[in-house]
């Protein structure tokens, strides 16, 4: 790339990418994501997984900071944190001007 | 959300010539700003050092997919590798792929980068592709109307 170290520096997104790449996963994000917190057994209610394999997911969103919990009482409640999603679109967007940068660069070679 | 890049670009230039500047190793590193060691190999590793001022310390790593000539040129690279003393070969990659017909006034280029979301040794990333009909796609879809909304 034209900037190969601008990739580096941001956050690595990679496993934001990878946590979102699940049917469930992106469920339970999309049924965060109006900001309200709920309970695990909010978020299992119509799905057909145990209370556990939920619990996982939830894990598996809030390590890649997706999603965060706090504790009422004895549940853990989550949250959706959108500042994860911001960081894979600005990684996206400077990839992409990147490219804009390079694609400029081979126009002029071929062209000239 | 998009978790792939593709940009189109009309060239002046013939087909030949777009994709001499693509497959030429010495060509290519003119205008991507990397000096490479060899010739580019369908199925081979291309290494080489980057030339853009300020980040020369940077190596370049990518394995050649296919080269189709005048059609297609793709290679597989780590979105974010480089770090001189990192390894990266256990890392995912993503594909680009450089796409070339010809046009009216020359060429058209379609070059899209692809695979941010993928962790090759993710047996369930895996399986819920397999078991999910609308596929990751339309998921990212979904996810972009929900977030964005």
């Amino acid at each position: 790339m034209s900037n190969p170290e601008a990739r580096t520096l941001l956050a690595d997104p990679a496993p934001v990418f990878a946590a979102l790449g699940d049917a469930t996963r992106l469920e339970l994000v999309s049924r965060l994501n109006d900001g309200q917190t709920r309970s695990i057994a909010q978020l299992a209610d119509g799905l057909s997984l145990t209370r556990q394999g939920v619990t996982k997911h939830l894990r598996v969103l809030e390590q890649a900071g997706i999603v965060s919990s706090s504790r009422v009482g004895r549940e853990s409640h989550f949250s959706y944190e959108p500042k994860s999603i911001d960081q894979v679109r600005t990684y996206l967007d400077t990839v992409s001007m990147q490219w804009d940068e390079a694609l400029s660069r081979l126009q002029k070679f071929v062209d000239a | 959300m998009q978790d792939y890049i593709e940009k189109e670009l009309e060239l002046k230039s013939p087909v030949a010539r777009v994709w001499r500047a693509l497959t030429d190793h010495e060509e290519f590193g003119e205008w991507f700003r990397v000096k490479l060691d060899g010739p580019f190999v369908v199925g081979g590793v291309s290494t080489g050092q980057i030339t853009y001022p300020g980040y020369e310390h940077m190596k370049w790593v990518a394995t050649v997919e296919a080269m189709e000539p005048e059609q297609l040129f793709s290679f597989r690279w780590c979105p974010y590798g480089g770090e001189p003393d990192v390894d990266y070969s256990n890392d995912p990659t993503t594909l680009v792929e450089f796409k070339l017909e010809p046009s009216s006034g020359g060429t058209r280029l379609v070059i899209s980068e692809s695979g941010f979301d993928a962790l090759p040794d993710d047996e369930r990333r895996v399986d819920a592709l397999r078991s999910n009909t609308s596929g990751w796609n339309e998921q990212v879809k979904n996810i972009a109307a929900h977030v964005q909304s």
